[in-house]
């Protein structure tokens, strides 16, 4: 571990490196420590009784979750998904490949819940749940960002992500947790977002941009928190509020509202569009996260419900809220309904903040200058949770063309990076899924690998020096990452960011 | 007579297991809840599409095809090949046989043979790529040899040492209609027998379960329409009464 931390080099030929077996066998992400699991409601530490708790837990989500139990027998061993991770191909570890990452699982499931792994375990691959097998889940399942790449290949359909949600939640509820997605989730509870930013420090921030953008434009953008009775409530993450580049892009939200002369106002209660409760596959965490977003609208009494640039976020936003809130539409349940009234069913709800954007465009109710943006020669890397956990607009694959038309409005120069490394086959960040963290920085710049080399391929080819995308762990991962492959680190950047450059504010 | 009796015994057994494991699963399957809404996006917005989708996954192994084209080809070929098989073997159980049945007896032939080929393959993968050798388990070597040795068995009576079909038909007409009649003495058919009951035995417990799995696997049955429609399962549901 103590080794520097190096980026590996660019393959030759796109295809997958030998194995090398135990190679990340001692990556191991920091525990998390008494405090922060208490404060979850997780136990302190590893129970004594942990392997019963376990395996009972185990029972548990198989018959709670019919994708869980369904992966859990349909495998085959066919091999498709064997190359398609990204920590695999820049790791070479064969356990960081899907299937043999779902096996640390299976070979338990097999030992203590089918008939042929209690009679013949060496036979079909079954193990007994050791401290040295737990160890191993606990390594190899915070190896996994839960990208969902690998289910787009598989013949089934099996997604490792919702297995390695399964071990996560199985690893908290014996005291085993992870300190970086824990120690979050406690700040979310206690403070109202992942960055543990303060209402106060919030105010205070969005009053500085509220000057930078006046000094900048000479135009009075307002960036509104807590205003009851505005028309849209703005949830996007915390790093929007001061991280670079994702501050860029909340200036660019701040100027499409305030161009289509739209009402809205964050929320310091939802300060946070960021849920982990789904890294850590624990549903109660993710409703109650979730919930936040709820009160806010219903305290607010907003018409509308959008979200910033953030990609897990979006995926819980469009896929799960409806379920957990009952924020969107089709619902007959006094619950849901209560919320629902309230809101403009004219509009999805939510909505994302692209969705918005490229309405307001096309629709000619804002204007861009393209020139704004010409020292951009720009890509777009599509975020994982956007592409495979959610959709945008009416139509099939509208959360790949949204943003790519936004930034075709917004900007002159645009270049798609390799077929095979975009939409729905777009390669994770390297640092999604609760794996963010500065004690898995040699696994996020190796994780990094398949996408710089795409990037690398446009700056060769086409001068690219630009990657925007909408995903806060994406900029953040990037930010941190690109130097270690030869880039400048402000080459990332979000849609909204170009946008923001581009957009006409007051002759409009 | 002893081998008759014991053959009779035997199927009668596989098909029990066979039918009554497989149903127990796939109502295992269904009443086990989806609490979230999971498709693999972009992913059909209504239900027709996603009964394409599944029908294209069912028929054509669309993401394989995604995947791995050498895994594609040599599955493809032996599920194609072995589904003409298993037709071209309904003569030995319905009497008259269907024209459509007598129609593809030559082309099963063939399918035999397409069907050993697309295993030999799967089998070659699995022994000499890397990534494909270190998850595979004996019990994945294992179930190719089975079928590999039912294959060949069967072919073995077409093309070298015939057996008395009309003597096997009896059989297991009368198996249907529980009239044992006499099963041809033949080793190879033994064999051939024999393995087909110990695969039908361990189809519920194996990943032979991969054939009910996926219509069952969330995310490929899922409709994209989670903002539309309120997606709420019982439990869930219950976190929300409790509030």
């Amino acid at each position: 571990m103590a080794a520097e931390i190096k980026a590996p080099a660019y393959r030759q030929f796109s295809i997958a490196p030998a194995i090398q077996p135990g190679s990340m066998a001692d990556t191991k992400t920091f525990v998390a420590n008494e405090k922060i699991q208490e404060a979850i409601g997780f136990p302190p530490a590893l129970v004594d009784d942990w392997h019963d708790r376990a395996i009972a837990k185990m029972g548990e989500l198989l018959s709670k979750y019919r994708s869980f139990k369904v992966y859990m027998d349909a495998c085959v061993h066919c091999g498709a998904c064997s190359d398609k991770c990204h920590y695999f191909i820049g790791t070479a570890d064969p356990k960081n490949m899907p299937v043999a990452r779902q096996d640390l699982m299976r070979s338990v499931y097999r030992r203590y819940f089918t008939i042929p792994g209690k009679l013949f375990p060496k036979l079909v691959g079954a193990r007994d749940l050791t401290r040295e097998v737990l160890d191993e889940w606990y390594n190899y399942f915070h190896q996994c960002s839960e990208c969902r790449r690998c289910s787009v290949f598989c013949p089934y359909g099996i997604d490792t992500a919702e297995i390695t949600m399964a071990a996560r939640e199985i690893l908290n509820s014996i005291g085993y947790g992870q300190k970086y997605s824990n120690e979050i989730i406690g700040k979310v509870h206690k403070i109202g977002n992942n960055l543990g930013l303060p209402g106060p420090a919030l105010t205070d921030t969005l009053e500085g941009l509220e000057e930078d953008v006046k000094e900048a434009t000479g135009i009075d953008v307002r960036f509104p928190i807590d205003v009851k009775g505005a028309e849209v409530l703005l949830i996007t993450p915390s790093a929007d509020f001061f991280a670079e580049p994702h501050i860029d892009s909340l200036i660019g939200y701040a100027k499409v509202f305030h161009a289509a002369g739209i009402s809205w106002t964050l929320s310091s209660k939802a300060s946070e569009a960021g849920n982990f409760g789904m890294f850590i596959g624990n549903y109660q965490q993710l409703r109650e996260i979730a919930m936040r977003v709820r009160e806010a609208a219903l305290d607010l009494g907003v018409k509308r419900v959008v979200v910033g640039e953030c990609g897990h976020a979006w995926r819980v936003a469009y896929s799960f809220w409806n379920t957990l809130t009952g924020v969107g539409s089709g619902a007959a349940d006094p619950y849901a309904m209560q919320l629902q009234k309230q809101l403009d069913h004219r509009y999805k709800q939510p909505m994302h903040i692209c969705e918005v954007t490229w309405d307001l465009i096309e629709r000619k109710v804002i204007r861009l200058d393209k020139e704004a943006n010409d020292k951009h020669i720009i890509t777009y890397h599509d975020s994982c949770n956007v592409a495979r956990g959610s959709g945008m607009g009416d139509v099939f694959g509208g959360q790949f063309d949204i943003p790519r038309n936004i930034i075709r409005a917004a900007a002159n120069n645009y270049v798609e990076m390799a077929e095979g490394t975009t939409r729905e086959q777009t390669f994770c960040c390297g640092g999604g899924g609760g794996l963010l963290t500065d004690d898995l920085l040699d696994l996020r710049v190796k994780g990094a690998l398949p996408r710089m080399e795409a990037l690398h391929n446009v700056t060769e080819t086409h001068g690219v020096n630009f990657m925007a995308t909408i995903c806060a762990i994406c900029k953040a991962q990037f930010t941190k990452v690109l130097p270690y492959y030869g880039f400048d680190r402000r080459t990332v950047g979000g849609v909204h960011q170009l946008v923001s450059n581009a957009i006409r504010l007051g002759d409009k | 007579m002893t081998m008759t009796t014991l053959f009779a015994a035997l199927f009668y057994l596989a098909a029990l297991l066979f039918s009554v494991g497989l149903i127990y699963r796939i109502r295992d399957y269904a009443r086990t809840p989806a609490p979230l809404v999971i498709p693999t996006t972009p992913a059909p917005r209504t239900v027709g599409g996603v009964a394409m989708r599944m029908a294209r996954e069912v028929f054509f192994f669309e993401s394989l095809f995604k995947g791995n084209l050498w895994t594609w080809a040599f599955g493809w070929l032996f599920h194609v090949g072995l589904a003409l098989v298993l037709l071209r073997h309904l003569r030995y159980f319905i009497d008259p046989v269907w024209d459509w049945v007598i129609f593809i007896q030559p082309f099963g032939i063939y399918a035999g043979l397409v069907m050993v080929a697309g295993l030999a393959g799967l089998w070659a993968r699995r022994i000499f790529v890397d990534r494909v050798r270190f998850i595979s388990t004996p019990s994945d070597h294992l179930m190719l040899a089975l079928i590999i040795a039912i294959a060949l068995s069967g072919l073995f009576m077409k093309f070298v040492s015939h057996t008395d079909v009309i003597a096997v038909k009896n059989f297991f007409i009368g198996l249907l209609h529980f009239n044992l009649q006499a099963l041809p003495s033949d080793g190879i058919l033994y064999a051939h027998l024999s393995m087909i009951a110990t695969l039908m035995i361990i189809f519920p417990f194996s990943k032979l379960l991969h054939a009910p799995g996926l219509f069952f696997s969330p995310s490929r049955n899922q409709a994209d329409n989670s903002r539309d429609k309120r997606h709420l399962s019982a439990w869930a549901a219950k976190l929300e009464s409790g509030k």
